[in-house]
């Protein structure tokens, strides 16, 4: 690698401050639905962007999970190469304007920076958003051009950011691809799940965009195993990959969940995001609005439930049945959650809502203690014996996370799926099934979006190799 | 997909067929599934069931009623409009069986909807009954369509106007004495009518079928709002029904749930009457400006 052309020593590195993304102030964003941090300035990039160490083990590169060349990357975005910068990072991330705004990178790459305990990390995910903001801003994102066709037909089910990783690299190698979703907009959870104010919609938009462009077939409003079998698919395509997420939500099973105002945090989010709810009654989709909300869960999709509800203009409380140290979603979120005033009931558990006349009136829980470590390695709640309290509300979204849904794999008998119904596959991604490959929250469970895109890419890379007849990418190949 | 719109037609005072080429689900359609239908760009999802198809003309066919913001804008939609998104079919099929005889009742846009059913339940080798449940005479529509696949149509309405005087339960002792028996029972309609029903039945031992129509979003197992109880269980409208067992579904709860956005619905339909008229455009345009 070529030598830093600004010549600082490590101390004068580790001297400059870690940049401060400027944000919408918390009391003006909490009753808007614009995008909260801002993105940093050219100058900060490049400042930032002199923190970085160029260390030779690279421990940024392993803490992510599809090996971005960080150092590299940060580097041309130290000599301004901002273009330059995002091209290199796509080689590895083809999302990077959504994963520098949504990937957990304190436990990743930023956690695994060598300045993290000290200085605090290298702010990689700011300078990742930058540059794809730059390069998309700036219209330097330039078309591949059109590959060989290879003669191949590959259908990829689900939009979501696994399904569109297989899309631009199979699109890539000239085979023909299909991606088939059941909604009326491609991105899954980008665009049903994760609210405006987090991820502009007009992102996801432009990625998908891009594929259209590349020569991607998007046929939205196709439920596969309804609209088109799959038999029929197989019989039409040389590859499949299912990429459905893992979209079915669970609800608590307490008294009371039945009530109106009880609902689950995909319903509120879905038709707020998706059906511009938060727009009503310009869009038609109602979205009910409380007076007090009472989200139930700790992880992103609460906090995202959550902070709609507070642009709604509700007072939103978070019940959450472990401790402020174990609340799952990324720590960007729960600070934001926390500065737009959010209150948090933690170490506390609903065991039953409370209705008047059909309608969520309140709340009642049990106060829980944190004993032993679980199988998730997090300590366990246990209830508190007759520490029952009752608090009121009139809105209850439940948050407590979701499974895999039935409805494509039930029309698959021989495929296997393991006791939670996700589909088990082999290093490659491959299913049981001949020409079947699977990947994303639908094998794993609930994860990340770039653990998603991750899986995406090791089965294109399968994908690829079988459809020209190559040698199978063994797991060597994944460890790089 | 989208649906270009064929035929959009007022049959009786307040209920509309609509005729849209579809022929990729009218391919693949199958009595008792529904399709979900975005009027415009702007519109929410909501559910019709499919109660005709052509897979040689590409068509297929549904019965609406206005009810609230996104119907009425689908009756000013013409032949040649587009809807802007059409997905279906969603929905487990009807189970067609043959059971002997089998009672089909449809009361507002099921009188549109049993025809499929009474169809396949013909061609399965059952002895069909048909029952048309209607408040009086004048809005009994596709009448001499489902004649040609009954044995037999009874007409109920609930002024005595024309047939049989009241509701299901009311007719029942009168049909299961002409008829002998009814092995089966099958209601589309509206959830009263489909709830009054299936007390009906139970008093007779039917076996009853319900093709429940909860609110929903997505239709495909994504959100939930669909959730009904049924033995004790919840389960989800779109994807484990529409159809589930009149006798054991709990009706107070579906009730319930179904004024969960009255409110707003209400609030939509007057907002989007007033914006038609002409009156309150102006903040809507800003607003939607913004977003
Ligand atoms: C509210 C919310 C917030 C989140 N926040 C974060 C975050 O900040 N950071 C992070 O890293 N992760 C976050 N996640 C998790 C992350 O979004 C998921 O792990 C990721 O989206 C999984 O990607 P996927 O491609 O496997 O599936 P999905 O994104 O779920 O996409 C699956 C797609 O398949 C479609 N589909 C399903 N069935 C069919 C069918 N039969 N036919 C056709 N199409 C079908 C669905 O409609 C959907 O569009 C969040 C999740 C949620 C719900
Ligand atoms: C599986 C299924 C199949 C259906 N098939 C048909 C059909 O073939 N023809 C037809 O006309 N309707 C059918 N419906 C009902 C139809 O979807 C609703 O009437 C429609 O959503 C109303 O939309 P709207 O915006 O015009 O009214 P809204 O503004 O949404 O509602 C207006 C009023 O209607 C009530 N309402 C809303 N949704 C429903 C519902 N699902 N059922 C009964 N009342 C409701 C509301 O409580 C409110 O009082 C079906 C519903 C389901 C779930
Ligand atoms: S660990 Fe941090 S300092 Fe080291 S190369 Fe990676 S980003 Fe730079
Ligand atoms: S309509 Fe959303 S789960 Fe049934």
């Amino acid at each position: 690698m070529s030598k830093r052309k600004d010549g600082l020593t490590p101390k004068e590195r580790m001297a400059i401050p870690r940049a401060k993304m400027p944000e919408q102030n918390p009391s003006a964003r909490a009753a808007n639905f614009e995008e909260v941090p801002l993105g940093l300035t050219p100058e900060q990039a490049m400042e930032e962007a002199k923190r970085c160490l160029d260390c030779r083990k690279q421990p940024c590169v392993h803490g992510c999970p599809v090996a971005v060349q960080i150092p590299e990357f940060i580097k041309l975005v130290g000599e301004g190469k901002f273009g330059e910068a995002a091209k290199l990072i796509k080689e590895t991330n083809v999302l990077p304007a959504v994963t520098g705004r949504v990937c957990p990178q304190e436990t990743q790459c930023e956690g695994d920076c060598t300045l993290f305990k000290k200085y605090g990390g290298v702010s990689i995910g700011a300078l990742e958003r930058f540059v794809a903001d730059y390069e998309r801003n700036n219209n330097l994102v330039e078309i591949p051009p059109k590959p060989k066709p290879t003669g191949k037909k590959v259908a990829i089910i689900g939009s979501g950011p696994s399904g569109l990783t297989v899309a631009g690299d199979l699109i890539l190698q000239g085979h023909a691809v299909t991606v088939f979703e059941a909604l009326h907009e491609a991105g899954g959870v980008l665009v049903y799940g994760i609210p405006e104010f987090r991820l502009p919609k007009e992102i996801v938009a432009a990625e998908v965009d891009y594929l259209v462009q590349q020569g991607v077939n998007f046929e939205l409003n196709v439920v596969a195993g309804m609209t088109i079998t799959m038999d029929e698919i197989l019989e039409e395509f040389d590859a499949v990959y299912i990429g459905v997420g893992a979209g079915l939500p669970w609800f608590m099973r307490i008294e009371g969940e039945e009530l109106n105002g009880v609902l689950s945090a995909n319903e509120y989010l879905t038709r707020s995001n998706l059906m511009k709810g938060y727009l009503f009654p310009d869009y038609d989709s109602p979205l009910p609005q409380g007076k007090h909300v009472c989200v139930v869960g700790g992880g992103n999709v609460a906090m995202d439930a959550a902070r709609t509800a507070k642009r709604l203009g509700a007072k939103v409380t978070i019940v959450y049945r472990r401790a402020r140290e174990q609340l799952p979603a990324r720590g960007e979120e729960v600070h934001h959650a926390d500065e737009e005033g959010i209150v948090f009931q933690l170490l506390s558990n609903p065991v039953k809502i409370l209705g008047k006349d059909g309608k969520v009136s309140g709340m009642e829980c049990i106060r829980m203690e944190l004993g032993e470590p679980d199988a998730s390695g997090r300590r366990r709640p246990i209830p508190i014996g007759g520490s029952n309290f009752e608090f009121e509300c009139d809105q209850v979204i439940i948050s407590i996370g979701a499974g895999a849904n039935p409805l494509l794999t039930k029309t698959m008998p021989d495929l296997d799926l393991n006791k939670w119904g996700y589909i088990v596959v082999d290093e490659n991604n491959r299913t049981n099934i001949s020409k079947v490959w699977a990947g994303g929250d639908i094998v794993t469970g609930s994860a990340t979006v770039i653990e998603a895109m991750g899986a995406g890419r090791i089965a294109a890379r399968s994908i690829h190799a079988e459809l020209l007849g190559l040698p199978q990418p063994t797991s060597e190949k994944e460890e790089e | 997909m989208k649906g270009e719109i064929i035929i959009n037609e007022e049959v009786v005072p307040n209920v509309h067929r609509l005729v849209l080429s579809a022929p990729v689900i009218a391919k693949r359609a199958k009595p008792g599934q529904f399709v979900i239908i975005i009027p415009d760009e702007v519109g929410e999802r909501i559910p019709f069931t499919l109660s005709d198809w052509s897979p040689e003309d590409g068509t297929i066919t549904i019965f609406y009623q206005e009810a609230g913001v996104s119907t009425m804008k689908l009756t000013r939609m013409k032949p040649g409009n587009v809807i802007h998104t059409l997905v279906g079919p969603l929905g487990r099929p009807s189970k067609i069986e043959k059971f002997g005889t089998v009672l089909l009742g449809g009361g507002c846009y099921g009188l549109g909807a049993i025809y499929p059913l009474a169809k396949a339940f013909k061609e399965a080798g059952n002895r069909v009954i048909g029952l048309f449940e209607a408040r009086t005479t004048y809005i009994v529509y596709n009448e001499e369509k489902l004649r040609e696949v009954v044995d037999e149509l009874y007409i109920v309405t609930a002024d005595g106007s024309r047939g049989l005087r009241g509701h299901v339960p009311e007719a029942l002792p009168y049909i299961l004495e002409k008829e002998g028996k009814i092995d089966y029972a099958h209601f589309i309609g509206c959830t009263y009518m489909m709830m009054v029903s299936s007390r009906g039945t139970k008093e007779h031992n039917i076996p009853t079928i319900v093709a429940m129509n909860t609110l929903m979003v997505d239709g495909t197992g994504m959100c939930g709002i669909c959730r009904v109880e049924v033995d004790g269980n919840t389960k989800f409208a779109c994807v484990d029904g529409p159809d589930f067992d009149g006798h054991k579904v709990n009706w107070d709860m579906v009730f319930a749930r179904k004024h969960a956005y009255v409110a707003e619905e209400n609030m939509a339909y007057q907002f989007y009457r007033t914006q038609m008229d002409g009156a309150v455009n102006k903040c809507a345009k800003n607003r939607k400006e913004g977003a």
